[in-house]
């Protein structure tokens, strides 16, 4: 792999994020990009996430930025020429209680005012939806057709390999070890493997955003958060056609085209963790939940579980734009969402460094709100 | 497989049985610079059916090591999750917590 000394823009992290932001800008004009990835691509969050996509948020900037980043995945297949597994299923949320079905109707009157068609279903209609459903114990359902899931793998590479072919670098196995700093900005980082003078630099490293941005003496909020998920081995379609999810019961389930059941549940309470494993507690909890909602699961196999970082925010909301570090940039702290979001992220934040009008304003969503007291705190999460 | 040259015969030999996944794929993937049994796995899924690798995870390797020119044991295997066999979520679900 070349070593290029100098870049226009290094990328710190090699998840989606950082990919589909390096996609971006050089589609966008940018001639050297180089991504630095730690380990190998997708090694971190990204290829641990349950890659789900869903627009039913509570908050206008998360409702504003699933709508349009499920418009991009739509048609990213085509403009990246790869697969990515989308599959437009729809997210069906189950609420217990008359209090938090009322809270998911008032978050579907934002949603329905910006655009996105979500709507209240009925129990048979739910069960239409997803036939296996045992859910006699709901108050109600919100559903939104234009949600799914997709392969978070095969989206990073498809970006990857698009990038890649506009002259974007990938160093994999590559650390970085500092950011250099001149007077008030950045002027590069310092690698494992050497030094690259670099216009511009990109904090996308998800779960460690807050030990990068601490190497150019920025202070984040953001902490790393232990999540385990499990899959199944495959199956016939049909045991779950949506994505469920609940934020009380506190569980989302789907099933991939290729017949597997991926699920997961929120640990209590929300831990600082600097690594991922497995417990033996989650496997069991999360089998309970998935035989009580779905009994036909009862005779299905568990073959893989393991776990991955949130990359948390006080809030809950992303952190994107400029530091205090002139020319250091964070697209950082997607809280359990950064899969779906990465598309319009990368783009918006691309349009910015290139000049252009971001398609949607995020500068509500400067890390310095959390010092100024002016946060966006997203309910919708689990 | 009758009517192949043999080099056909061994590109169509499946290696990773639980997603069907033949040799020449993996060749494929590896001459992409695809080269360690993460990415692969990522790609293809292998290593991510119900015998978790059992069966392709060594043979990914020697294709590693010869496409790489390193020698076998310096081949990272990649990550091996727990459970150690497949399990009925009805056996997890009983288990005490």
């Amino acid at each position: 792999m070349e070593w290029k000394n100098r870049a226009d823009a290094v990328i710190i992290g090699g998840g989606i994020l950082g990919i589909a932001t390096a996609y971006y800008l050089a589609k966008m004009g940018m001639r050297d990009v180089v991504i630095l990835e730690r380990g190998t691509v997708c090694c971190g969050s990204t290829g641990r996430c349950g890659a789900g996509i869903r627009a039913q948020w509570g908050t206008e900037m998360n409702c504003r930025l699933a709508i349009a980043t499920i418009g991009i995945f739509e048609h990213l297949e085509d403009e990246l020429g790869m697969s990515i597994g989308l599959n437009q299923c729809g997210y069906l949320l189950v609420a217990y209680s008359a209090q938090e079905l009322a809270n998911l109707r008032s978050y579907m009157k934002l949603q329905n005012e910006l655009g996105i068609e979500s709507r209240t279903v009925s129990l048979d209609e739910a069960r239409e939806i997803c036939p296996a459903l045992d859910a006699g114990d709901a108050e109600g359902f919100t559903y939104h057709a234009r949600d799914g899931h997709a392969d978070p793998f095969l989206t990073t590479y498809a970006f990857l390999e698009a990038a890649k072919g506009m002259g974007v670098v990938c160093h994999r196995k590559t650390e970085c070890t500092g950011i250099r700093i001149k007077y008030d900005a950045a002027v590069g980082v310092s690698t494992s493997k050497g030094d690259i003078d670099a216009g511009i630099v990109i904090n996308c490293a998800g779960g460690y955003a807050s030990q990068v941005a601490a190497m150019a003496g920025v202070d984040l909020p953001n902490w790393g958060e232990r999540h385990e998920i499990m899959i199944t081995e495959p199956v016939e379609p049909g045991i779950c056609p949506p994505m469920l999810m609940s934020f009380s019961g506190n569980y989302y389930i789907q099933q991939r085209p290729h017949g597997s059941i991926i699920c997961g549940m929120s640990p209590a309470g929300h831990h600082h963790s600097a690594e991922c494993g497995t417990t033996w507690q989650f496997i069991t909890r999360m089998s309970r939940v998935l035989n009580r909602l779905l009994p036909a699961t009862r005779d299905i196999r568990v073959v893989r579980h393991w776990s991955g970082l949130y990359d948390m925010t006080p809030d809950g909301s992303p952190i994107i734009g400029e530091t205090d570090v002139k020319n250091f940039y964070h697209s950082t702290g997607y809280s359990g969402h950064g899969f779906m979001l990465a598309p319009i992220a990368g783009k918006i934040l691309a349009q910015h460094l290139t000049g252009t009008q971001p398609d949607i304003d995020f500068s509500p969503l400067d890390y310095r709100r959390f010092a100024r007291g002016e946060l966006i705190t997203e309910p919708n999460i689990t | 497989m009758t009517g192949m040259t043999y080099e056909e015969k061994v590109g169509n030999t499946v290696i990773c049985r639980c997603e069907e996944v033949t040799l020449s794929e993996i060749r494929d993937w590896i001459g992409r610079g695809y080269d360690t049994v993460t990415e692969l796995k990522h790609v293809m899924r292998v290593c991510m059916g119900p015998c978790q690798g059992r069966g392709c995870r060594d043979i990914i390797m020697r294709e590693i090591s010869q496409a790489a020119g390193i020698p076998l044991d310096r081949v990272e295997a990649g990550a091996v999750r727990p459970p150690v066999k497949p399990v009925k979520t009805r056996l997890l679900a009983s288990g005490d917590d």
